[in-house]
This record gives C-alpha cells, sequence and structure tokens, in this order.
C-alpha cells in the first residue's frame, strides 16, 4: 500500500480534477492518493467525482486556503 | 443512458476548443467516457502546429484581444490547450476527425496530428456515439 501525492496547489480547472484522476488511474487499489490543492470549485467537485468513482475519501482537511482530499484507491 | 459524454467541435476558435477540451476532461475524470467530434473549424486545431493558433470567438481584434485574454489565463493559472489534449488522451479520450470536412477543405492526414486520432470518420460514426452519451454538446 502506497501513499501517491498530487500537489495541485495554484491549478485552476480542471487541472486539479484531471490530475485526480490520473493518479487515481494509476494507483493500485488499496493505495492512498493524496491531492493538495487551493481552487475553490475543485474542493468540492473532487468528492464529487470520488463519489461517481465509488472510491472511498478518507478525509478532507483546509489549512486557510488550502486543502488536503486523502482518497483511499 | 450510457455513462458517456460526446462532444462536437465544430468552432475552432481558442476559446470554444478550451471548452470542449475542458468538458471533456471534467468527463473523464469524473469517470465517463468522452469524445470529441471534430468537424469544419474545428479540424483546423488537430493540425500539425494548429491547436492553439484559433481565434477568439469575439472581440479577437486582429489578435489582440486573444493576446490579451492569454495574458490573463496565464496569470490565473489556465493550463495549455496542449496540456489538455494530452491529459485527455492519457485519460483514454476519444479524438474523432470528420473526414468531409478534410475533403472540403483539402486537409490530408499527413497535416493532421495522426498520432493523437483515434478515428477519421462521418456522421454515423458521431451518431453511434452520441446515441448512448448522456452528455451531448456542439460547440
Amino acid at each position: 500500500m502506497a501513499e501517491i501525492k498530487v500537489d495541485c496547489t495554484n491549478e485552476t480547472c480542471p487541472v486539479p480534477l484531471v490530475e485526480t484522476r490520473k493518479a487515481l488511474r494509476k494507483a493500485k487499489e488499496g493505495d492512498i492518493v493524496i491531492v493538495i490543492g487551493t481552487h475553490p470549485a475543485s474542493k468540492k467537485e473532487i468528492p464529487m467525482a470520488i463519489k461517481a468513482l465509488g472510491l472511498e475519501m478518507l478525509d478532507i482537511k483546509e489549512d486557510g486556503d488550502v486543502w488536503t482530499i486523502r482518497i483511499r484507491r | 443512458m450510457a455513462n458517456k459524454a460526446t462532444i462536437v467541435a465544430h468552432s475552432g476558435d481558442m476559446d470554444k476548443i478550451y471548452s470542449a477540451l475542458i468538458i471533456g476532461n471534467g468527463a473523464l475524470a469524473m469517470g465517463m467516457e468522452a469524445s470529441i467530434f471534430f468537424t469544419f473549424w474545428g479540424v483546423q486545431r488537430l493540425k500539425k502546429d494548429g491547436l492553439e493558433k484559433g481565434p477568439l470567438s469575439k472581440m479577437n481584434m486582429l489578435g489582440l484581444g486573444k493576446l490579451m485574454v492569454k495574458l490573463k489565463m496565464k496569470k490565473v493559472g489556465v493550463v495549455s490547450l496542449e496540456k489538455l489534449l494530452q491529459d485527455f488522451k492519457e485519460l483514454g479520450g476519444k479524438i474523432l476527425a470528420c473526414d468531409m470536412t478534410m475533403e472540403i477543405m483539402g486537409i490530408k492526414k499527413e497535416e493532421l496530428r495522426d498520432d493523437l486520432i483515434s478515428d477519421y470518420c462521418a456522421v454515423g460514426t458521431y451518431v453511434n456515439e452520441a446515441r448512448d452519451s448522456s452528455i451531448t454538446l456542439f460547440i
């Protein structure tokens, strides 16, 4: 089980969503994908994508403008 | 309805190609299949070195408007059309090129980015893709 970090800080639409999907495709089952970003809409939309993909969102943390989403593949 | 998005890129305008590729990428990112059918002015963008060459759909002002929008996009952090196209392909998106347009405009396969194009086809392929798509757009 590996942890895969995706840094999307200062990236805008649709990069955080696309990079999350790219990382999830490469990850193996059980791996944790950690996405870090600042784009406000992506904070809402990545959880929507996770749900649509039938995956599990572990948690979402916010520190000022920076959010971190952890997903289990 | 299948979990699929089918987009017609009829316009070759820079901003509209952005819309087509962003929506296509969004669909793929959210677990859908996606294909973009490039026809008429859209085919121009599939030419080698042609992707970024489209004018702005409004207030292009001989390219000045486009330049201003491009600068603003860079400031905001919008990625290039090239990156969006590469991501679209990486996530399994299909690029279809209209062969009638190629005939009308005298565009040869050799002039296009053949490596990215899944198929050269006509309306039947578009309808076949679109008939079981829950998202279809004409841009």
